[in-house]
């Protein structure tokens, strides 16, 4: 109990402080972990609408496939990315192993099947309300792909924001591929986990909040945007 | 215009849905100008029957022949459902959407949706939400919709199945309008005074059969089967 305060106090110590290093971890967690979603969406967002007004062979198969890859464990996922990227691996030319970009990747494949399923899920509803309309409107493929993204896309920013959720608390893939580096690719989660390692509670307790309130405002500031958007009519 | 769509001819047309027959064999030619009312019981498959025309349900077995190719006569038309389906957008971008579709400019799609919300006394509601719109304002708009690409051939399911009379009348007003500039339509209605009002010839349907295809005059004053007599009697009929 006496660490929960510690930690409390340690949080508001480091941000009121204006902690040089807190600023620098904090920045680059949101850094990677957003480039990580921008991307995970635009792979996401289309394939869920695609697969929801398409029929096609492997459909059921690739929608399973999907869903059993949102229970992939992130160190396995780690495993592999560090695998292809490491010197003798297939893409060990890129250099890329342990820099901010291997995170990425690894984040992305994390989240994608997990944004995926979620848009598809409520995607399929929609596509099931509008199937008649639109077939009688003669909509074309992608003309109905961009309607469904555009109709559902409250549902779309959930299904973002789970992604968010997941791939800012991520911490072993990114770990094994970015190597936790001071300055160059240690992020909130990985600090936590050196700090717990060192036995220095409370400064962990402390990141550990400092990630929570990050987490929130991030999506505060994604609803607020939203909102703005449609003029909060519904 | 209508001539490159019409006649329609449907030779023992079904619809199976996981064995049961929902329609048929249905035989059916539709052409001429103006209204064809499609009565019967509920149940009857008026709606199926609809949808097979507009190629929204697959035929198990038959054919329905239009004058022109399929894809291009499914082109010329437009159907208003039942249960009105809005789009979770604005009523303005409602009425824009079947336009921007086929490639009208934005702007004249907004102007041409301001213009439709007027006639279907719905000025002023341009903004809002079309899903919190009231039963009988979405059926309106999704009639507005439906009419304007100006299509050939129009399908309505029940179109005033939940408005008042003012509104059931504006409506009517608007498919004499149309009827009036060349479309071609055919109502699934409830409503026998609506049928005697705007129709030209009658369909009469039981389980799924055409029971009576006539004249609207004289399928009103006299019918010639008993099931409909019965049916305009006010009888059950199944
Ligand atoms: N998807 C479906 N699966 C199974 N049966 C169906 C399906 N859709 C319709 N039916 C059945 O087909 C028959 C005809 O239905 P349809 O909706 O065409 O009738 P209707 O004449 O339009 O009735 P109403 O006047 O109530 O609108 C009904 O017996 C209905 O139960
Ligand atoms: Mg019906």
């Amino acid at each position: 109990m006496n660490d929960l305060w510690e930690g409390l106090w340690q949080a508001a110590r480091l941000v009121l402080s204006l902690d040089a290093d807190l600023y620098e971890i904090a920045a680059r967690s949101l850094r990677v972990t957003l480039s990580a979603l921008v991307i995970a969406c635009a792979i996401a967002l289309p394939l869920a609408a695609f697969l929801a007004v398409q029929r096609f062979r492997w459909r059921r198969a690739t929608i399973a496939i999907l869903n059993a890859l949102m229970g992939l464990p992130p160190v396995v996922v780690g495993l592999v990315v560090y695998v292809m990227l490491s010197r003798s691996g297939p893409l060990g030319v890129l250099g890329l192993l342990f820099t901010p970009t291997a995170m990425v990747v690894a984040q992305v494949i994390i989240i994608v099947p997990l944004i995926a399923s979620i848009a598809h899920q409520s995607l399929r509803e929609l596509w099931a309300e509008y199937h008649d309309l639109l077939i009688s409107m003669n909509a074309g493929r992608m003309q109905r792909i961009a309607t469904l993204l555009w109709d559902g896309r409250r549902a779309l920013l959930t299904a973002a924001l789970a992604g968010f959720g997941r791939g800012v608390g991520e911490v072993g893939a990114i770990m094994i591929v970015g190597g936790n580096i001071d300055h160059l690719t240690r992020v909130m989660t990985t600090a936590i986990a050196l700090e717990t390692g060192k036995g220095n509670f409370a400064l962990a307790l402390g990141l550990g909040f400092v990630l929570i309130a990050l987490s929130v405002m991030v999506n505060l500031a994604i609803h607020w945007l939203s909102r703005t958007e449609t003029g909060g009519r519904w | 215009m209508v001539s490159a769509l019409l006649p329609m001819r449907a030779t023992g047309a079904c619809v199976h849905r996981r064995g049961k027959r929902l329609i048929g064999p249905v035989d059916l030619v539709l052409e001429g100008a103006g209204l064809t009312a499609l009565i019967g019981p509920n149940g009857a498959g008026k709606s199926t029957l609809l949808k097979a025309m507009h190629g929204l349900e697959r035929l198990s077995m038959g054919r329905i022949k239009w004058a022109c190719g399929a894809a291009q006569a499914q082109r010329a038309q437009a159907f208003v459902f039942q249960t009105p389906v809005m789009l979770r957008r604005s009523v303005l971008d409602n009425l824009a959407y079947p336009l921007r579709l086929h490639g009208t400019p934005r702007e004249a799609a907004r102007a041409a949706g301001v213009e439709w919300c007027e006639r279907i006394g719905l000025a002023g509601m341009e903004g809002r939400q079309a899903t919190v719109l009231s039963g009988g304002e979405k059926q309106k708009l999704a009639l507005a919709r439906a009419l304007i690409c100006a299509p050939q051939l129009l399908f309505l399911d029940e179109p005033s199945a939940s408005l008042d009379g003012r509104a059931t009348r504006e409506i009517e007003a608007l498919l004499r309008l149309a009827t009036q500039a060349g479309t071609r339509i055919v109502m699934a209605t409830h409503d026998m005074g609506q049928a005697r009002r705007l129709a030209r010839e009658v369909v009469f349907l039981r389980s799924g059969k055409v029971h009576e295809h006539a004249p609207a005059a004289e399928f009103f004053d006299a019918p010639s089967t008993d099931a409909a007599a019965a049916f305009l009697a006010g009888d059950i009929v199944d």
